[in-house]
């Protein structure tokens, strides 16, 4: 059997949660050891070229795009966390939720004290990914096998699921393990 | 004073007459979660965190007076549950964006989410809408964070007794409101204690916030409620 193999994405997010990947330190050389990247921003592979056994969600659903890979990481992964607050609960992104769309899209494109006077445009091009009513949580679109709580989620936690899913035990939460912020 | 025997989890503890079995508990070094109450306040018992179950019956332990040969069920895995399923639903029914929250890490409802291990709420997010109160000098109004406790209702008033904040509405629309006058004669300490008195980031004081890092805030390194298990509070 080859390595297991993880797949991350960033949708609505900030990519905290990644660099909270990468804080790991050097456990990061075990985690090359222990496991194979297949599609993640890290590596740049854009497509999945193999199933995963474990995709990390970084991020909730703003708009169609997210939604459309978010689907495809369901399709392919075997384990599928939601890794961080917007991906868990919306995050800062779904502070817009109880908002009304045109509100927020009017506000931030038309009459904002940055917006150009001659460029006062709602964005609208055929190729954008079409902005969603509400910021969705993960698990509000497709099923999540795993939440990972955070604003990053602390290494140490990132550490214990991605080591506790691999090796097929529960994950051992310690207290200061749970965070929120 | 004669003493009345009661067992929780069948420990046996003893109570003075009067007693409600949070304060019984608390004196014998056993935790009840609460939220809505606050030590020094009539409790309401509104939150129904704190429901344990006596001869099959639920009831508010913190209303419920301690009873000769009471067995108090505190910790049975589907009271605990039900608890936290408590915490889940006041998580979905506010907007609670715990990163940008000045009382992230000294709150008691994160607090307790902590505690009960609550990774992601079970229940989908209602994202309410509710407008912000900043007109007072000293205090700031979030309502999107209140969770209806009453706290500041019953706990703060101004010197001549009266009230500072209501509650208007019942039910679902049931929402905090301050008295503007009131509020202006505020001090900085009243302010303080207005802020510490509501349990979530919804009553703020003005021009401060962050002032604890990260890493010393009440809840960051122990779960609320280990005081009273290490015997503090008695
Ligand atoms: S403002 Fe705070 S203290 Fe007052 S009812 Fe809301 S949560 Fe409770």
């Amino acid at each position: 059997m080859g390595k297991p193999v993880i797949a991350t994405a960033s949708l609505a997010g900030c990519f905290g949660c990644h660099m909270s990947i990468l804080d790991i330190d050097e456990r990061i050389l075990r985690l090359v050891e222990l496991v194979e990247f297949n599609k993640s921003p890290i590596d740049d592979i854009k497509r999945f070229t193999k199933p995963a056994d474990i995709g990390l969600i970084e991020g909730g659903c703003s708009n169609s795009e997210n939604v459309a890979v978010l689907r495809d990481f369901r399709k392919n992964c075997r384990v599928l966390v939601s890794l961080g607050e917007c991906a868990v609960m919306g995050g800062l992104p779904a502070l817009r939720n109880s908002i009304p769309l045109k509100e927020c899209l009017e506000e931030a494109y038309l009459n904002s004290p940055t917006v150009d006077p001659g460029e006062r445009v709602i964005p609208n091009d055929e190729d954008l990914p079409v902005i969603l009513d509400k910021v969705y949580p993960c698990h509000e679109v497709v099923k999540i096998d795993c939440f990972l709580p955070g604003c990053p989620p602390s290494a140490d936690l990132i550490w214990e699921a991605l080591t506790a899913i691999i090796e097929g035990r529960p994950l051992n939460l310690a207290y200061d393990l749970i965070k929120f912020d | 004073m004669s003493e009345i025997r009661f067992t929780i989890d069948g420990r046996p503890c003893v109570a003075r007459a009067g007693q409600t079995i949070v304060e019984a508990a608390k004196a014998n070094g056993v935790w009840i979660p609460v939220l809505c109450h606050y030590e020094g306040l009539k409790p309401v018992g509104s939150c129904r965190i704190c429901t344990v179950r006596v001869a099959g019956r639920y009831m508010a332990a913190c209303t419920q007076p301690v009873t000769e040969g009471m067995a108090v069920e505190n910790t049975a895995p589907d009271l605990e549950d039900m608890r936290k399923s408590l915490i889940e639903m006041l998580f979905v029914e506010g907007n609670h964006f715990c990163p940008s929250c000045e009382k992230s890490g000294n709150c008691e409802l994160q607090a307790l989410a902590y505690r009960y291990r609550m990774m992601v709420p079970r229940f989908p997010y209602l994202w309410p809408g509710r407008a912000l109160d900043a007109r007072a000098p000293r205090l700031m109004l979030e309502r999107n964070r209140c969770i209806q406790c009453l706290r500041c209702v019953r706990g703060i008033r101004a010197k001549d007794g009266r009230k500072v904040f209501a509650a208007v509405e019942r039910g679902p629309r049931v929402t905090i409101e301050i008295d503007q006058r009131l509020a202006a004669g505020l001090s900085d300490a009243e302010a303080r204690r207005a802020m510490d008195i509501c349990p979530v980031g919804a009553i703020l004081r003005k021009e401060t916030g962050f002032a604890v890092p990260i890493g010393k805030r009440k809840y960051d390194g122990a779960p609320i409620g280990s005081d009273v298990e290490k015997g503090a509070g008695r």
